[in-house]
């Protein structure tokens, strides 16, 4: 047998360890501890918005309009004459809450559906992967309409119409991977061990998919923030005077010419975050891969 | 990679140098010399059949294709000749006889007759066209009952063709603006063998307006229809005018995106704007030989207040909301100094109309107002929402306004945004607290904006009724006899009907543009009409850059 | 093989089904009709719209009758333009919109499968983080911020290209299709390195290279193939995506595309033109997620042999 089907069996005799080991790995890896550090930090400074940001996120001042920055607002302020940093605190606050739960919404679901697709095949997967084209092809548009008609407007929707869009391609990565690594020779010793469909899904056949799903992931968070300011736009989430920061950036690129600090900094601070998820998410990737490990 | 990257870049872009030395030459230089306008239209039209089409971009369109009876003057909106030579009204003013150009014809060449008028009338006005306009003949003995299916015999409708040139239209009441809705497309003749050969008289499907197919009688015939991506006409050589006319041709665009549509303008694609992104028009307007072109134009933006709820219900809260609203600072900040403020429903000037003003920016008075109606300084208040359909315009407004009525009663008004037809079954089923709403005139008239209001008006959705505002503008207001008198009329309507506050005016619209200095011709006016028989391009001296 | 795709295609009949099912009659629970305008529609004139265009029969019969238009490959006239067919909005629009994904779809593939291999080749070097840090502002960057990006830098203050158009102006397929191809390649290039790294420290390369072969030949020949897999199974709804999804851009630059007709259609809607669009976009989905689905095997040496080809 060779060393990932050692490695599998050693992983099924004590899973925890490898969580253990990963932590350890991760915290050697320099990248992933910034991204990681800038995240808590943003997360922070999200949860104490209410007492730290300098203005009231409402507070309008007509008459100064749209100023660039200066020693009164540090990052300057938007047609309305309100404080762009603190719009940006308090934006930071629904982008975040949305990006990480619709996210982890798709996560969970995506991931456990391709991966029972995936290894059960045959008829099982025929039909759930069916059900995944069906929900690809139906009209989002009028699904939004919808969900906004019946249930009225608010946050927990939100994520709901997020995340049923976002698990789909979710699904679709998880299973071609676990197609692939199924009939690889530690599932298969893993399956002689007698191991049961739960337990090998969990814990060999999604460890060793992790790679591309965690890169998948930390894409997924931005563009969940950005199809957020779409759906706010629509009325479905966040209302004015409340931001995020995709409403922010969409508002932004409106007049790039005209107010471009309007847009480079809402910007920026979406850049900052997916810098961080990918150094945070590859380190994670590097810290959880067994085999890449033993190199 | 980085290496591969700016290898790719510098491929690329010399290839574009190269592509772009290959055309320098801009739609507008090129359209100067040929005499082709280039005109930014809003959006895709629906069709070009006159009796269909309900929208501004369509209607552009369909006026080049076809003219009616009279055409507006675009500097002074008054009627002038169009396929009618002249006309005259009865001294009872209940008849109007027109009378026909001999020289007026088809694109195909065929005469145009009175009996065109008499046949297309009918297709307007029948039921199963479905015409949205057809109101606009509701002014003809008869028409209102035929169009709602009340009488099935044509010839009761009070139009008649006297000879094969004379058009005789009788009218339920003397109705000063009837002339000018001849301009209407709704009023329009349309060929009636054309359209036969495609199928029945009111079949809205079939493809009679195609390029190979259309039949006109404007000024302009249509040689190129590509959705979504121009439509170009050219200069018609059949047109009883024809020696008037200075364009050659003219190409729509159909512009949806209002910031796409300025960067056309801005490298030559477009001689003509359908309107200017807000945030822009300081920049325009700080120019030298400044192209934009801001006018006050024949609507008003408005709020629609639900009476018929707590707590808009109470007249004191409506007003004291009304109050609050500091336009002038709304306008001269968010806006850009691009729209006048409003204080009641019809724009000021309609035709030397002046609304009354009725009250004004007034927070001490709002707050007495509000505290009168049980809600002193904003405590007890049950809250509201004001709903409006998804757009960035409205949105600023509406958050400008929210921040007022905070500052100034210390009440809270939440935003509801809607989509477009969501809004559209919020507003006329009353399913609201404050709604936002644009009303624009068909024809110059106050009574175009004050007959929103009778009871139960089908665009009325405030629950405002009363039956001696009703009595003014139905029966007293017509049957006035001078213009004066008819004007005080409708200001003492309008002035009781402002009284109960049913509606919060904000502002009265303008037309924004940009339109290149090489057009001549096409003066802002308060219809915002175009008539591109009067419009030509100013040939560029040195031609090219 | 064969009974691969044949038994696909067979499934893809109930999904179809159950797509124009699920969609017919989500739309018309969908607040606001077709002819609902912003001044108030006469009833009259509401009914007589309706009776030409089938709404005053019962609902069900309106779906059978649909159905049965639907089997003769008629989609209906559209509601919004009347004189046109569905059919024949849909022959206009989709040309240009697939022309338009097929060069975003390279522009994707070229930048983003480059980029994705290059850095896994060298990971945590700065070979790595550079494509790696570009890729990601691509991700941060919607098309509807980089398409006006674009056109001010090359269109408006180089003018080395056109602002809008298509097949119009020489050059003006250029900036659409990268704008909309940028962001697809910015997922391609984080997939294709993860799926590298992934296949890289698999067995069977270090039996390559054990065997003495050259890098850029155990790249090429056997790497490259497994560590595409996820691309692959991306590339499907992303393909997808590119048609549905090119409303942006094709409303940026003004691009008569099937795009905006899909987009709009459910803002006016225009029923036959939704179900019309959507018919059309989910035989694509389902073509294109087959098509994926019998590349990401026909590169997995492993799955293969399930279809019985080795």
């Amino acid at each position: 047998m060779n060393t990932p089907a050692l490695a599998a069996i050693a992983q099924a005799e004590q899973g925890t360890s490898l969580w253990q080991d990963a932590w350890l790995r991760l915290r050697r890896n320099r990248l992933a501890v910034c991204g990681l550090a800038v995240l808590v930090c943003f997360i922070l400074i999200a949860l104490l918005t209410p007492w730290i940001a300098p203005y009231g996120y409402a507070q309008q001042n007509l008459e100064l309009g749209a100023a660039p920055p200066s020693a009164a607002h540090w990052l300057g302020t938007d047609i309305f004459g309100r404080d762009l940093l603190t719009q940006i605190m308090f934006g930071g606050r629904i982008s975040l809450a949305v990006g990480f739960i619709a996210t982890a919404v798709a996560l969970l679901i995506g991931v456990t559906w391709g991966a029972i697709a995936g290894y059960a095949g045959g008829r099982v997967d025929a039909v759930m992967m069916r059900l995944v084209d069906i929900l690809y092809a139906l009209p989002f548009m009028i699904f939004i309409v919808l969900l906004m008609v019946v249930f009225g407007r608010n946050m927990l929707l939100l994520f709901l119409a997020i995340g049923a869009v976002e698990w789909l391609t979710m699904a679709r990565i998880m299973r071609a991977q676990v197609q692939a690594l199924r009939q690889q020779e530690f599932v298969e010793a893993a399956i002689s061990l007698g191991l049961s469909p739960a337990a090998i899904i969990r814990r060999h056949l999604i460890p060793n998919a992790l790679g591309p799903i965690i890169v998948y992931t930390t894409l997924t968070i931005p563009s969940v923030m950005l199809l957020e300011a779409f759906l706010s736009f629509l009325g479905l989430g966040v209302q004015p005077p409340q931001t995020s920061w995709g409403l922010l950036i969409s508002y932004g690129a409106e007049t790039l010419e005209e107010y471009p600090w309007l847009l480079l900094y809402p910007g920026l601070a979406l850049t900052l975050t997916l810098f961080s998820l990918n150094f945070l998410g590859d380190g994670l990737r590097d810290a959880l891969d067994v085999r890449g490990a033993r190199d | 990679m980085r290496f591969s990257a700016l290898q790719f870049l510098c491929v690329v872009s010399a290839s574009l140098a190269l592509l772009a030395c290959g055309s320098g030459e801009s739609n507008v230089i090129q359209g100067n010399r040929d005499g082709i306008l280039h005109f930014g239209n809003g959006t895709e039209p629906q069709g070009l059949d006159p009796h269909v089409v309900t929208g501004i971009p369509e209607s552009h369109i369909v006026r080049a294709l076809f003219e009616g009876l009279t055409v507006k003057n675009p500097y002074t909106l008054e009627s002038e000749p169009g396929v009618a030579q002249s006309w005259e009204v009865s001294a009872d003013g209940l008849t109007v006889t027109f009378h026909l150009n001999r020289a007026a014809r088809w694109s195909n060449g065929d005469p145009m007759t009175a009996d065109d008028y008499v046949w297309s009338w009918q297709r307007a006005l029948s039921p199963a066209m479905g015409n949205q306009y057809a109101y606009m003949l509701y002014p003809v003995v008869n028409a209102e009952a035929f169009a709602t299916g009340k009488l099935d015999d044509f010839t009761a409708v009070g139009v008649k063709a006297l000879d094969a040139h004379t058009l005789q239209v009788q009218l339920n009441a003397p109705t000063p603006y009837f002339i000018q809705l001849m301009d209407h497309d709704s009023t329009f003749a349309v060929h009636r063998a054309t359209i036969e050969k495609f199928g029945k008289a009111t079949d809205r499907f079939t493809p009679w307006t195609r390029v190979e197919n259309i039949v006109g009688n404007g000024p302009f015939q249509l040689t190129d229809w590509q959705l979504n991506r121009r439509i170009v006409v050219e200069k018609s050589d059949t047109y009883w005018d024809r020696d008037k006319v200075q364009l050659n041709g003219i190409v729509f665009y159909p512009t949806e995106n209002i910031s796409s549509e300025e960067r056309m303008f801005r490298v030559g694609q477009l001689h003509y704007t359908q309107t200017v992104p807000l945030d822009k028009i300081p920049v325009y307007r700080a120019m030298q030989d400044s192209p934009y072109v801001n006018v006050p134009y024949l609507g008003t933006y408005y709020y629609l207040l639900n009476t018929t709820k707590p707590p808009l219900h109470d007249v004191r809260v409506r007003q004291a909301l009304a109050m609050a609203v500091d336009r002038e600072r709304l306008i001269n900040t968010v806006m850009h100094g691009s729209t006048v403020p409003a204080y009641s429903i019809t724009p000021p000037g309609t035709l030397g109309y002046q609304p009354p003003t009725l009250f004004g920016y007034d927070v001490a008075r709002a707050r007495a107002l509000l505290a009168e109606a049980g809600y002193p300084d904003g405590k007890g208040w049950p809250g509201l929402e004001l709903t409006y359909n998804t757009s960035e315009s409205h949105l600023k407004i509406a958050v400008a306004l929210q921040q007022m009525w905070k500052d100034a009663l210390n009440i809270d008004v939440t935003l509801g945004n809607q989509e477009w037809k969501v809004y559209l079954d919020s507003v006329h089923q009353m399913n609201f607290d404050m709604a936002r709403r644009g009303w624009i005139g068909d024809y110059v008239d106050p009574n175009n904006f004050l007959d929103l209001f009778l009871c139960g008006g089908g665009n009325n959705n405030t629950g405002f009724c009363d039956p001696h505002y009703d009595e003014m503008i139905q029966r007293q207001a017509p049957q006035a006899t001078s213009r004066e008198e008819r004007y005080a009329i409708l200001y003492a309507a309008e002035t009781l009907m402002m009284q109960q506050m049913p509606i919060l005016p904000i502002y009265t619209y303008t037309s924004n543009h940009l339109i290149n200095p090489s057009v001549h011709g096409m003066p802002a006016n308060l219809m915002d009409y175009v008539n591109f028989r009067y419009v030509s391009l100013q040939k560029d001296e040195k031609d090219s850059e | 093989m064969w009974r691969f795709i044949g038994s696909r295609l067979l499934q893809a009949i109930p999904v179809l089904l159950v797509v124009i099912t699920v969609t017919f009659f989500l739309v018309r629970i969908a607040p606001g009709g077709p002819f609902s305008s912003e001044k108030a529609v006469i009833p009259e004139v509401k009914a007589a719209l309706e009776a030409q265009y089938r709404l005053n029969l019962p609902l069900w019969q309106q779906y059978t009758a649909y159905l049965g238009d639907l089997s003769r490959g008629d989609l209906g006239p559209s509601f919004k333009y009347p004189g046109r067919s569905v059919n024949e909005l849909i022959a206009a629009g989709f040309p240009v919109t697939a022309e338009l994904g097929i060069y975003a779809l390279l522009v994707a593939l070229g930048i983003g499968g480059l980029a994705g291999v290059i850095a896994a080749l060298r990971p945590n070097t700065a070979q790595d983080y550079i494509p790696m840090s570009a890729a990601m502002i691509g991700i941060c960057m919607p098309s509807f911020l980089l398409g006006p990006l674009l056109i001010l830098v090359f269109g408006v203050y180089l003018e080395w290209l056109p602002v809008s158009g298509w097949g119009d102006i020489p050059g003006d397929k250029i900036l659409p299709s990268i704008t909309l191809g940028a962001a697809y390649a910015a997922y391609i290039a984080r997939l294709s390195r993860a799926g590298m790294l992934e296949v890289m420290s698999q067995d069977y390369i270090r039996t390559a290279r054990a065997k003495g072969l050259p890098e850029w030949q155990v790249v090429l020949r056997h790497a490259l193939r497994g560590g595409m897999i996820p691309i692959v199974a991306f590339l499907g709804p992303a393909l997808a995506g590119l048609l549905s999804g090119s409303f942006v851009v094709e409303t940026i630059f003004q691009i008569p595309g099937l795009g905006r007709f899909y987009v709009q259609a459910a803002f006016n809607r225009d029923y036959t033109m939704i179900l019309g669009t959507t018919v059309f976009l989910s035989a694509l989905i389902v073509s294109f997620n087959l098509l994926s689905d019998i590349l990401a095997a026909w590169m997995n040496p492993r799955l293969r042999a399930q279809f019985g080809e080795r």
